[in-house]
């Protein structure tokens, strides 16, 4: 966090078409994140938020569009942007260590053919002790539960310290406890002006702690603070009248309409 | 028993037998940590074979088999790229036809030659004990680029070989880093040719690598451990085909499979043996 510059946007997207095999799976999506803001990216199964995770990241290609990070091409600065994938596609059984996962976030900064210094084991350390893991730091990765697992690709992540974090479905699978250190966590990192983005089905935890709403269905239906996006006319369009908003006193809940279908 | 273990290295071949089969078979365990942890072995069982068309147009031309061996495992490795993943044709179906493609070519090739059965032969399967002084100092060299690639990428190969999709996302470029470790795979082919020849190669690559992965849970450790089992083998290897008279390369590789089954039912022991109450 030595950059001085103030930023007006973290990550604008513009006019993106991207998807695999020259089939766009997202159309025209067009957003902007101001530094320091925490986005959640919800839409139903098949709406396309891993596709723009993974377009964002350059890890599928985009037919149309721009993405910008700090007002430059976001490929050319994929160290700056760290990524919780869905599915962690890894071996279970592989010879590492939950520190050595979190390690392989300071790759980018500690660079070819070198070892790692003090400062990337003190951030290691850091970043296990934020995500309550510094006890397991010397357990091989597949010993550990699914929700710890989770938490020490989070690690990666934290020790990466990269300005934007795309984290896609970070608290699926995970245990109501851990859910809220999780959210808790990320409150905290925006806090410090981390631009935080996060696929999630969790709707009224997105009401309740996130900045900005960005609603997918293949289109950006609706991009706002939750108050504003939480109609039912938009999350009609998003969802497709599966979901519904109870208003209790002063708090909006959204049901999930199960018999719709 | 002094004498046992001395008296086989008073020849000169059988020294440098040593040292060739010691240097190749760490180095094979070394490049053999990836093979076994992303599932290689195919792969590099299919460049080595790939390799005999070229080791046999060398021969016929009188050129350094070496050479002729490394251009075709090379380009092999990059046909294996190329193809797969393109259409229809599958990762493991596009290496099965190219493989099998360049060594029945090697075959045909060397079927036109008069009298060729013994020195081709012993390419097929090795012979260690025919390592002359200047092939050792191709190993060497060749062996010494090979391990100085692993210590100059190793934390990019440990993050390649664990989560490639996080290593593409922070920007690695992931088809280079899988290019280089096919064509690493590729020079331990070629320079272990004469030791234990193309069809047992992948023996080298994959049993001790294969051994230190069920005693370690450390990347670090099992890229040390790997090697040093792999050189036990060979060393053990060498006098039992010294003392036996038997085929090098084949009790090399012997070796070091009974220490790979000893260590797995070791293992076994371990864990339902004296834990299960």
């Amino acid at each position: 966090m030595t950059e001085t510059k103030t930023w007006r946007y973290c990550l604008e997207v513009r006019d993106l078409d991207a998807g695999y095999n020259g089939t766009p799976a997202v159309e025209g999506i067009t957003f902007a994140i101001p530094p320091g803001q925490m986005v959640g990216v919800i839409g139903p199964n098949g709406a396309g938020k891993s596709t723009l995770f993974k377009a964002i990241l350059g890890l599928i290609p985009h037919q149309r569009g721009e993405i910008l990070l700090h007002e430059a091409p976001a490929l050319g600065q994929r160290a700056m942007m760290g990524y919780l994938p869905q599915l962690e596609e890894v071996t279970r059984d592989f010879p590492v260590s939950v520190a050595d996962v979190a390690m392989m976030g300071r790759y980018p900064r500690i660079g070819w053919g070198r070892r790692p210094g003090p400062d990337d084991v003190a951030a290691v350390r850091q970043a296990l002790d934020r995500v309550e893991l510094l006890g397991q730091a010397q357990t091989q990765i597949g010993k550990l539960s699914g929700g710890q697992q989770q938490r020490a690709f989070l690690a990666r992540v934290l020790a990466q310290d990269p300005h934007l974090l795309l984290l896609d479905e970070p608290v699926s699978g995970v245990d109501t406890t851990t859910q809220h250190a999780i959210f808790a966590l990320l409150e905290a990192l925006r806090d410090t002006g981390k631009t935080v983005v996060v696929a999630t089905h969790d709707l009224n935890c997105v009401i309740e702690r996130f900045d900005q709403v960005l609603c997918l269905n293949r289109r950006v239906i609706a991009y706002g603070p939750p108050r504003e996006v939480f109609r039912e006319d938009i999350l009609d369009r998003t969802y497709g009248h599966h979901l519904m908003i109870v208003r209790v006193g002063d708090r909006r809940i959204v049901v999930a309409d199960e018999h719709r279908h | 028993m002094l004498e046992f273990l001395v008296a086989p290295f008073e020849f000169g071949f059988m020294q440098r037998a040593l040292v060739g089969g010691v240097l190749v078979a760490a180095i094979c365990a070394l490049v053999g940590t990836y093979v076994v942890l992303r599932g290689l072995a195919f792969v590099g069982d299919a460049l080595a074979h790939a390799a005999f068309p070229g080791v046999v147009i060398a021969y016929l031309l009188k050129g350094n088999i070496y050479l002729g061996a490394l251009l075709f495992a090379l380009a092999t490795a990059l046909g294996i790229g190329l193809v797969s993943g393109r259409g229809r044709v599958s990762h493991d179906t596009a290496i099965g036809i190219l493989f099998a493609g360049a060594f029945a070519l090697g075959v045909l090739l060397m079927s036109m030659i008069r009298g060729y059965s013994v020195d081709l032969f012993s390419f097929l399967f090795g012979n260690v004990l025919g390592i002359s002084e200047r092939e050792l100092w191709l190993v060497a060299f060749l062996g010494g680029v090979v391990v100085l690639t692993i210590t100059v990428c190793y934390k990019e190969l440990l993050l390649l070989s664990f989560d490639p999709t996080v290593a593409e996302a922070m920007g690695y470029p992931i088809r280079a880093f899988n290019y280089l470790l096919l064509a690493l795979i590729a020079v331990t082919i070629v320079i272990s040719i004469q030791t234990v020849g193309i069809i047992l190669v992948v023996a080298l690559l994959v049993t001790p690598s294969a051994t230190a992965y069920l005693l370690t849970e450390r990347f670090f450790r099992m890229m040390l451990l790997g090697p040093l089992l792999a050189v036990l083998a060979a060393v053990i290897g060498l006098y039992l085909s010294y003392y036996l008279n038997v085929a090098s390369g084949a009790a090399i590789v012997l070796v070091s499979t009974c220490v790979f089954f000893l260590a797995l039912a070791g293992r076994r022991l371990l864990s339902h043996g004296p834990s299960r109450a």
